[in-house]
């Protein structure tokens, strides 16, 4: 049965397993991902989208008859342009990649090999493919920079790639994936490194490559705004086995299953911002720091937060909203101006904090796997402040532990794991069960979130503002997602390289008029909307026209 | 940790170190001879009586091999938990307080490390009088600076995770961030670490002992019995060797073992370098 | 970042920015200096902190109180420590290292023997030994975990595990007394012929051989395994190069700086190395010269050996750090 194929690829069935090692435990056969097939046309883009773990990136590599860590295709077929690739021979393979099929990585920087020019590695395969002269490869890659917007195209290829940013690097790896004129590209979540400003140049300029070439892609993410501005076709996977497949218009403006739609909905609520009556728990007052060479990372930087309410300072990497967080817990002394903490002035630098005002102000961070001693229990992580502040041991101890994990909605059966067996939301809960052990009044959250899959960074949301309603907890909530920012915040502070360069009411500050870079940074934020991207660069190229 | 994992390579390591143990424990009931018993001819050849022969005073090689056992034992075993100890807790203090103390700590310890051990321990041992205690702090002392470079390495790499910060952020003191948050996640590397130390312990105290400036005669060491018999070889006598292979086999056991230790470990730091 | 904008900069900030790589590799070579006086002071001064009266203790039981200040006043043990020094530091930077307690001669003619002998030896050994491991590292990595690999692991552990006089001897008894072939013991002169003097070494080099080239091989394996699961190596791979390619141009230009590091690193052992195997094949050396000084306690020579030692080790970890450098292409060209 050999259908009239007009697709450039087709996947049908494809079945992938691996070997998991489990310590104490003999090894196991875990299926990563479960009878997946779709279909793609020549020039047409597909988008892969699930959470971590989903299998999306396996698939993405199984085009290119690859299994990364000993994954291995044990069933189904990948066709290409009729030939099922699994079926040729080693060389055979090698003889696609690079050639008629380019995968384009995740991190671009450890993608590149620091020893060789960024040009070189742009024309290796397309020359070693035997595809064009070497000339006649750098003309192309001549080409390709100017098309995706390389700041130099002429010299950019004599750079190495440690001389260049993580954007930049990301379009060269988009060129080398260009260079050889392939039929189909693998994106493998190319822009979530990335900052929001960065991400949306990046994903014109991959939109732009692949429209002007006529390319073939799939486009692995885990954002589906990102992905709604791209693909023809969207997948949605879950754990390894596909929920939902069909055109990008059916998947986001009518979802059928209820977990696209979970995926679709994700963070559509908006909160009312609490009305500006209480005293203020936390006030920074002109705060500068630096760093011990002389770097100025925070210039004169004032706002106040109110008790029971949430600040969320938002920024980019860079704008120096961690370090307003090290500051403020005395991990670096301002080099000027004042921190009040409940209406007393705050002790500059740690070791100089009674234990008291240490216990008031709690951190919860980014990532959950290093925040947690791997060789304590949840008993001993949630226990210790416990044990450090009020000097409960012994029952006292384990009931109040309890009581802790049923307000984090965990059950106590979790109390004697180990953080190795948790789940990264799991992890992260038991991180804002030790914060509230310490009974503080101020939390600061840097980033929580970033680091979980959407469904899981939305249900630690909804607990974070639970508690806060319950106990009365003021939250400074640093994050570079303005649709958290809209999800979860009374108030809104922005920044940029150390300046504070907006702050007052969520309301206010998010309404024009707006300063420069706020207006990027809004204007930035992928929506759930098709053809956003275009709108964008529309009144981009209409703004730039106009000057 | 299944029994049914370790490997036939560390099984028979740690029946070599087994069998040295016990032999250190129990030498002077399970040894045929005496330690300084002369009991025949000079390098008399080996028989049913004289497991491995005499050697050039006329004692029963086996029974100073057995005796050998002990001091070659005690003494690097001393030495080794003399470095170590000072070595991790030079280094986590180095470690957890940074700034000056750890610059202080490091420079002193890349000086003494700029001098090779053998060459150092030679002008030490030069001045200062032979006596046992000497020789233990000598080979610590000298030794420490290897554990000091791996401790320190190993500590900062969990040093700098967020749960360390974390405590600190709580006002914990030094003595439970070293002991309770950094030492329970050094363990693995600390101990392959140790292994190593305790293998080039016996190594250089052998050396030392054969270079005429380690154990003194009349105490049996191995070390020491090579030096004694080494002019036997150019007449074909193969004493000596004995010793020797005993030296290797029991530094080889040990290594077997820390090379299993090693493939557990996830991070491999400083390497072997014991120069 | 400190914006240079006061007009000109200061001409030595510029210098460092313009020759990055030579200003790195100038302040190597400065610190390794310092550190070599510093090393020079240790070994003088150390050994004089040390507790023990040296007098009494180098006449041992003949230590009645007029031989000890005869002694004294004899060898300039009453001089003011810092004065000694410098006396000797002075002394040494002309070459002159002073003169044997035990001899009586000058021991810079002695160590203007020894020395090139011993560095032959060690040249000789690090000539075989260094391709040899490199090249048995890359087959323990073509092989990785199949049998060959399997068994080179063994036998290198085992290596490292022998003490040098034990292999020493050992070939000893097989290769020169019962099978004749070599030359025990290893005595060279001067005048003597090329060939003949690679022939009476055969046996001390392939004792150093033997256990340095575990050692290397063991650590050059390690290296390359590093780099082999490096992220390039992967999107060598997807780009369809083949596995030749892929090991030649992209996993051997990262490799060069830790097998660079490997290979100094053991070079310097090397040095430690030749002191025993001189001593197992009565090798005319520096390294003999020592330990025979050190046992009859003759400070000047222990001093002047233990610092030529340190400077050799020392010197070859600045190599190994300057070629670090330079094969690193980050500080090759900078931003």
């Amino acid at each position: 049965m050999h259908e009239a194929s007009s697709h450039l690829l087709s996947v049908r069935n494809l079945k992938i397993e691996a070997t998991s090692y489990p310590p104490g435990e003999p090894p196991k056969r875990i299926t990563i991902v479960d009878d997946v097939s779709f279909d793609l046309a020549k020039g047409k883009v597909l988008g892969l989208i699930g959470e971590s773990g989903a299998g999306k990136s396996t698939i993405g590599l199984a085009a290119l008859g690859y299994g990364r860590g000993g994954a291995e295709i044990t069933g189904g077929e990948v066709k290409l342009d009729g030939t099922d690739i699994l079926q040729l021979g080693k060389s055979g393979i090698r003889k696609l990649r690079g050639a008629r099929v380019c995968y384009v990585a995740q991190s671009a920087a450890a993608a590149f090999n620091p020893a060789h020019k960024l040009g070189d590695q742009v024309i290796e395969a397309t020359v070693k493919h035997r595809l064009m002269s070497k000339e006649e490869a750098r003309e192309r890659a001549l080409y390709l920079f100017q098309v995706l917007g390389l700041p130099n195209p002429e010299t950019f290829g004599d750079r190495f790639p440690h001389q260049v940013s993580g954007g930049q690097l990301q379009r060269a790896m988009t060129a080398m994936a260009l260079c050889s004129k392939p039929d189909l590209i693998v994106f493998d979540e190319p822009t979530t490194a990335l900052d929001v400003t960065t991400q949306i140049d990046v994903l014109a300029a991959i939109k732009h490559a692949i429209e002007e070439t006529d390319t073939a892609a799939l486009y692995i993410t885990h954002d589906l705004a990102v992905v709604a501005q791209i693909s023809d076709d969207i997948m949605v996977l879950r754990h390894g086995k596909m929920v939902e497949y069909g055109p990008v218009q059916e998947i986001i403006e009518a979802p059928r299953q209820d977990y696209t739609r979970a995926l679709v909905n994700v963070r559509q609520a908006a909160r009312e911002e609490a009305v500006d009556q209480t005293e203020a728990v936390l006030r920074v007052d002109h705060v500068s720091a630096q760093y011990s060479n002389g770097f100025k990372v925070l210039h004169d930087v004032s706002l106040h937060l109110c008790k029971g309410q949430t600040l969320a300072v938002v920024g980019e990497s860079g704008s120096g909203k961690s370090t307003l967080a090290r500051v403020i817990t005395g991990l670096l002394a301002p080099s000027s101006g004042a921190i009040t903490f409940e209406g007393r002035p705050l002790t500059p630098l740690l070791k100089s904090r009674p234990r008291d005002d240490l216990r008031r102000i709690q951190l919860i961070y980014q990532m959950a796997d290093t925040a947690m001693n791997p060789r304590q229990t949840v008993r001993d992580i949630i226990g210790r402040p416990l044990t450090f502040y009020d000097g409960l041991r012994g029952s006292a101890k384990t009931a109040r532990v309890k009581e802790l994990l049923d307000q984090i909605e965990m059950g106590t059966g979790f109390i004697d794991r180990y953080p190795a067996e948790l789940s990264g939301g799991q992890k992260q809960r038991v991180a804002i069960a030790r914060a509230l052990a310490a009974r503080p009044e101020l939390i600061l959250c840097d980033e929580p979130t970033s680091a979980l899959d959407p469904l899981v960074a939305e249900g630690i949301l909804k607990l974070l503002m639970k508690l806060q309603e319950e106990q009365q907890l003021s939250y400074l909530f640093i994050t570079h997602d303005i649709a958290i920012v809209k999800a979860i915040a009374d108030s809104v502070a922005v920044m940029h390289r150390g300046k504070l360069v907006r702050f007052g009411p969520k309301s206010q500050a998010l309404s024009p008029p707006f300063d420069d870079y706020t207006d990027l940074l809004l204007k930035s934020v992928p929506e759930m909307q098709l053809g956003w991207l275009e709108k964008v660069l529309t009144t981009r190229r209409m703004e730039s026209a106009g000057n | 940790m299944r029994l049914r994992e370790i490997p036939i390579t560390a099984w028979v390591g740690l029946f070599g170190i087994a069998l040295a143990l016990f032999c250190a424990l129990f030498a002077p009931w399970i040894s045929p001879y005496g330690e300084t018993e002369v009991v025949g001819n000079v390098w008399q050849e080996a028989d049913a009586q004289f497991f491995f022969g005499l050697d050039n005073l006329g004692r029963d090689i086996l029974s100073r091999l057995i005796f050998g056992a002990r001091t070659t034992l005690i003494v690097a075993l001393a030495a080794t938990v003399i470095s170590f100890s000072l070595g991790i807790i030079l280094s986590f203090t180095a470690a957890v307080s940074g700034g000056l103390v750890d610059t202080v700590f490091s420079r002193f310890n890349d000086l003494m490390m700029s001098i090779p051990t053998l060459i150092f321990a030679l002008v030490v041992l030069a001045v200062l009088p032979q006596h046992l205690i000497v020789l233990i702090l000598v080979m610590a002392i000298l030794d420490s600076t290897r554990v000091y470079r791996l401790g320190r390495a190993v500590a900062l790499d969990v040093a700098v995770m967020e749960f360390v910060e974390a405590a600190k952020l709580r006002g914990e003191g030094k003595i439970w961030i070293i002991f309770r948050e950094i030492l329970p996640n050094t363990l693995s590397p600390l101990l392959a670490e140790f292994g190593l130390r305790f293998a080039f312990a016996i190594l250089f105290l052998s050396t030392l002992s054969f270079l005429g400036l380690g154990i003194q005669p009349p105490t049996a060491d191995w070390g020491g019995m090579v030096k004694d018999n080494k002019d036997g070889i150019i007449f074909g006598i193969p004493a000596a060797l004995v010793p020797g292979t005993a030296i290797a086999a029991l530094a080889v056991c040990v290594n077997l073992v820390v090379d299993w230790l090693l493939k557990r470990t996830s991070s491999l730091k400083g390497g072997r370098g014991d120069a | 970042m400190s914006n240079s904008t006061e007009a000109g900069g200061s001409p030595a900030r510029s210098l460092r920015e313009r020759f990055p790589l030579l200003s790195i590799i100038a302040q190597r070579m400065v610190l390794s200096l310092i550190l070599l006086l510093a090393v020079s002071a240790l070994i003088f001064g150390g050994v004089e902190a040390l507790p023990g009266d040296f007098a009494s203790t180098y006449l041992g039981q003949s230590a009645t109180p007029e031989a000890v200040a005869n002694i004294t006043a004899e060898l300039g043990l009453d001089r003011p420590l810092v004065t000694r020094y410098f006396d000797w530091l002075g002394g040494v930077l002309q070459g002159d290292f002073g003169t044997s307690w035990a001899s009586r001669n000058s021991v810079s003619e002695q160590v203007g023997n020894r020395l090139g002998n011993s560095l032959f030896l060690a040249a000789f050994a690090a000539v075989i030994a260094v391709p040899l491991a490199i090249c048995l590292g890359m087959l323990s990595v073509h092989f990785r975990d199949r049998i060959p690999d399997k068994i080179i692991n063994v036998i290198s552990l085992a290596a490292i595990s022998l003490p040098e006089f034990f292999v020493g001897y050992l070939l000893i008894l097989y290769f020169a007394v019962n099978f004749g072939i070599a030359t025990f013991p290893a005595t060279v002169y001067q005048g003597m012929g090329f060939m003949e003097r690679l022939q009476t070494i055969a046996l001390p080099t392939a004792t150093l051989v033997l256990v340095v080239l575990a050692h290397m091989m063991r650590m050059t394996r390690a290296a390359i395994l590093s780099v082999m699961s490096s992220a390039y190596m992967e999107t060598a791979e997807l780009k369809g190069l083949s596995g030749w390619r892929a090991i030649v141009k992209h996993a051997a230009p990262n490799a060069l700086a830790p097998i660079i590091n490997v290979v100094a690193l053991n070079l310097a052992y090397l040095v430690v190395g030749v002191v025993v195997v001189e001593v197992v094949f009565v090798y005319p050396g520096m390294g003999q010269y020592m330990v025979d000084a050190v046992t009859v306690r003759d400070m000047p020579v222990v001093q002047a050996c233990g610092l030529i030692f340190a400077a050799v080790y020392i010197l070859l970890n600045m190599v190994a750090d300057i070629l670090a450098i330079i094969a690193n292409p980050r500080l090759r060209h900078p931003r």
